[in-house]
């Protein structure tokens, strides 16, 4: 994802001159040699200084630049946690906070290195809103937003690298704030299921449908604030059992807004939240190792379906 | 801006005015800074009257806490209605204790320290024609974010940028010199970073505004100006409880009158 960001971030800045980004010792793997070449004076790396690059792209789009703040998940949020709440949310900047190798991504560094509370704690900050795209195609679509939005920061939680497009033809297309149908159960099912998720973690779904042939669908809810709760009501008409899936704390992320929705709306169905535990965890070889320990596997989202 | 043009006399007769007014003010709000802005006004005073030309400076106040000292001064200079100073920190009102970015001729919204001198920064690099002036606490310099933005701001090579430390020595319970020995001397702090910095006397309008024209093009300027919290008032200089206090009926009188003597 990251090489995708750096390729459409380069591309839009050619024609909208109104696009700046600050980064923070990204190192070279985050592939912003172009941007840094082709707009030298829209590109500036501020060093180990998260503090100060939220505060610079907050000077800037207070005097009409679109900026973005791009770094590895945590630092570009939880070091300089303030300085998004007052002087981006607050003052309602159009800044693109992109937090990457979010989640348990980076699981051989350590926790430090992760993200399992982002969503959780952006959800809650006024005026912040959240994109989460699953796949490239959604980072293109969401980085052609944030480059044209001119009121209010937005956080753009994505992925490290080697993430493929989950849709085909098919599939729906991308639109900010409602939920993307990737693929459809097959409709003769006995019990209707679909799983519900966010993030480059919906390889997984992917990968149960192409290995078991197990029959349902899959949505994408890629904006998680403002959350889409008309096509989520006509999920919860839809559906017989419905499972939640994300690289994220059960606290604050879309197990529990789905969970609250289904209490809203009366959900009369089954629900199985796939969410990471409320624990710091560690685990260094395999990112599914770690994710295994929280409860999420290939296997025991294969037993959900299989056993709806 | 020519020395010889400048009237002293009349810049003089404003800090009075600006210090009279805040005082007024204080007498029925919930809440006001009378040491901090005292203490920064003359700052603001040749900072507002000498140099602001809307299409050539900027100006950020990142001791947010003395807005009331910001309201003032743009009052005077018809940037914010009588009405709208007479409704600070009321119920119908918009202005409260710390800036809003929503207010004419605010430029952000501080009040947390530390935050205003990267905003100033980022200001700076998108209209680099332009000077931007910072007016900072020193008690805010313990901040380490402020740190991160000098360095920052010298090595991205942001040169049009001056910041005022509005130098009074006091933090809200103490002097910063009780919690923070090594804070001083400041200036060389700046110039270590890859500032110009200099010291001057912050409550000499003239020393201000010869140190303020000694900014070269090619670096950012930090001036350390030397004040005193709650001056001219005898009975509210460099003591901590007049960060945050209102006088009484009679202590309005007494400061009032010390004001206007000066």
């Amino acid at each position: 994802m990251r090489n995708k960001f750096s390729e459409v971030l380069s591309r839009l800045a050619t024609k909208n001159k109104k696009i700046y980004i600050v980064v923070a010792d990204i190192s070279p793997a985050g592939k912003m040699e172009t941007f840094q070449k082709k707009f030298k004076n829209r590109y500036f790396n501020v060093g180990v200084a998260e503090q100060g690059m939220v505060g610079l792209a907050a000077g800037l789009a207070i005097k009409g630049a679109i900026p973005f703040i791009y770094t590895i998940a945590p630092f570009v949020l939880y070091r300089p946690f303030e300085m998004v709440r007052d002087d981006l949310c607050y003052q309602n900047l159009p800044v693109t906070i992109v937090g990457m190798g979010s989640g348990t991504i980076y699981s051989s560094l350590g926790g430090t290195h992760m993200t399992q509370e982002d969503v959780s704690v952006c959800r809650s900050l006024p005026n912040l809103r959240v994109l989460c795209p699953s796949d490239p195609y959604e980072l293109e679509e969401c980085i052609k937003f944030c480059s044209k939005n001119k009121k209010g920061p937005i956080y753009l939680r994505i992925g490290k690298s080697g993430e493929k497009n989950l849709g085909d033809d098919l599939s729906d297309i991308w639109k900010y704030g409602k939920i993307r149908k990737i693929f459809q159960q097959k409709y003769k099912a006995k019990k209707k299921i679909c799983i519900l998720g966010y993030g480059p973690i919906l390889k997984l779904a992917l990968d149960i449908k192409s290995k078991f042939k197990l029959n349902f669908s899959l949505y994408s809810s890629h904006t998680i604030k403002p959350f889409d709760t008309s096509n989520m009501k006509k999920i919860f008409n839809k559906y017989d059992k419905i499972i939640t899936l994300e690289d994220h704390s059960e606290i604050g992320g879309l197990a529990s807004i789905v969970n609250e929705l289904a209490f809203k709306y009366e959900f009369s169905g089954k629900i199985k939240n796939f969410s990471l535990k409320d624990k710091f965890i560690n685990s260094y070889e395999k990112q599914s190792d770690l994710l295994d320990l929280h409860g999420i596997s290939l296997k025991k989202l294969y037993k959900e379906i299989k056993n709806a | 801006m020519n020395l010889k043009r400048i009237d002293y006399k009349q810049l003089k007769n404003f800090s009075k005015h600006y210090r009279t007014k805040l005082l007024k003010i204080s007498q029925n709000v919930p809440a006001i800074h009378v040491g901090g802005s005292f203490s920064c006004f003359d700052i603001l005073n040749i900072i507002f009257n000498v140099f602001y030309r809307r299409n050539k400076t900027n100006f950020l106040l990142s001791k947010g806490h003395t807005a009331i000292a910001q309201y003032i001064v743009l009052n005077h200079k018809k940037i914010i209605k009588d009405k709208e100073l007479d409704l600070y920190c009321k119920k119908s009102g918009k202005l409260g204790v710390h800036p809003e970015i929503t207010t004419k001729g605010i430029l952000a919204s501080t009040g947390s320290l530390g935050h205003g001198l990267s905003i100033a920064g980022g200001i700076s690099l998108r209209e680099n024609n332009k000077l931007t002036f910072v007016v900072m606490s020193d008690g805010e310099l313990m901040e380490g974010s402020v740190w991160e933005a000098v360095l920052m701001i010298s090595s991205l090579k942001i040169n049009n940028i001056v910041v005022i430390v509005d130098y009074n020595g006091l933090q809200s319970s103490t002097f910063s010199n009780d919690t923070h020995k090594t804070l001083y001397p400041i200036d060389k702090k700046f110039k270590a970073f890859g500032w110009d910095s200099i010291e001057c006397d912050g409550h000499n309008l003239k020393n201000i505004f010869t140190s303020i024209k000694k900014k070269k093009k090619n670096r950012p300027l930090a001036i350390i100006a030397k004040t005193i919290k709650g001056y001219p008032v005898t009975f509210m200089m460099n003591k901590p409880i007049w960060h945050y206090r209102s006088p009484n009926e009679n202590e309005l009188k007494i400061a009032v009158k010390e004001i206007n003597e000066k």
